[in-house]
């Protein structure tokens, strides 16, 4: 049996790295795959309170996340990819010519 | 031996997403991120949940990731991403996440106090009947999200015939 604050704290763990690799990274794509570990790290504290409290409607919303994930990767690489024939460049500070 | 596996999967998905964080090359990011997220997949098996751990690694290690390195075979960049960072900012966002990180286990303490349930897993028949009962109007909205995403991303891509 494994205490449910285990699984808490991992998730926060995956979380807080998620923000770290997202500033620390500067191409789009990466910085995509961040946020992408951040839902996950959502996702695993849902299903921990899933168990802990034997609630099944969180996994319906973890299912939910996910599902929207997909879609969110799908319109977002759509966007890099245009961003990349523009600009022929992903470097987050090359995307610069909205800022006044 | 349950405790065993959760800190080798835990381990492993740390490890592994400190690796893409390390990694300069794109392609290796997204094959850590496989890993990372077929060990949360392991781990959502352990936490009693069969089905949301095949479909994680169904939907997430298999067609996520598959989809990033499709766009990152297709941008190609062949020097990779440079290193001309600031390490002040570097050394900032370590801080605020660590700040970030106090705060939230302070949070995580509120919730885990409040006690744990019955043990037993859930079936996927359960999580099946809900979706078609309690949650069926959500769950009929997401598909018009998906379809809405695959022509938005259609649209997105397509090279106009005249410009």
């Amino acid at each position: 049996m494994i205490p449910s604050s285990y699984f808490f704290i991992l998730s926060i763990i995956l979380f807080v790295l998620g923000i770290i690799a997202f500033f620390i990274k500067r191409d789009l794509i990466t910085q995509f795959m961040a946020v992408e570990i951040m839902l996950n790290a959502a996702n695993l504290a849902f299903i921990a309170l899933a168990k802990s409290h034997h609630f099944v409607d969180a996994q319906v919303i973890v299912f939910f996340i996910i599902t929207v994930a997909a879609a969110e990767a799908a319109i977002g690489l759509a966007i890099i990819l245009l961003i990349f024939r523009q600009k022929k460049s992903i470097k987050s500070q090359d995307i610069s010519s909205m800022k006044g | 031996m349950a405790i065993f596996l959760f800190f080798l999967l835990s381990i492993i998905c740390v490890g592994s997403i400190l690796g893409m964080i390390i990694s300069k090359n794109q392609a290796y990011c997204a094959l850590f991120l496989v890993l990372a997220f077929a060990c949360l997949g392991g781990l959502f098996g352990l936490l009693g949940a069969p089905f949301m751990a095949v479909v994680q690694i169904i939907i997430y290690a298999g067609a996520i990731m598959v989809l990033f390195i499709f766009v990152i075979m297709m941008i190609n960049l062949r020097e990779g991403i440079s290193r001309e960072k600031k390490k002040w900012t570097i050394a900032l966002s370590v801080v605020l996440a660590l700040v970030l990180f106090i705060e939230l286990v302070f949070a995580a303490k509120g919730a885990a106090a409040l006690g744990s349930g019955p043990e037993g897993s859930v079936s996927p028949g359960e999580i099946g009947r809900l979706l078609f009962t309690k949650y069926l109007y959500p769950f009929e909205i997401t598909s018009i999200l998906i379809i809405a995403a695959l022509v938005g991303a259609i649209v997105l891509v397509k090279k106009r015939e005249k410009e």
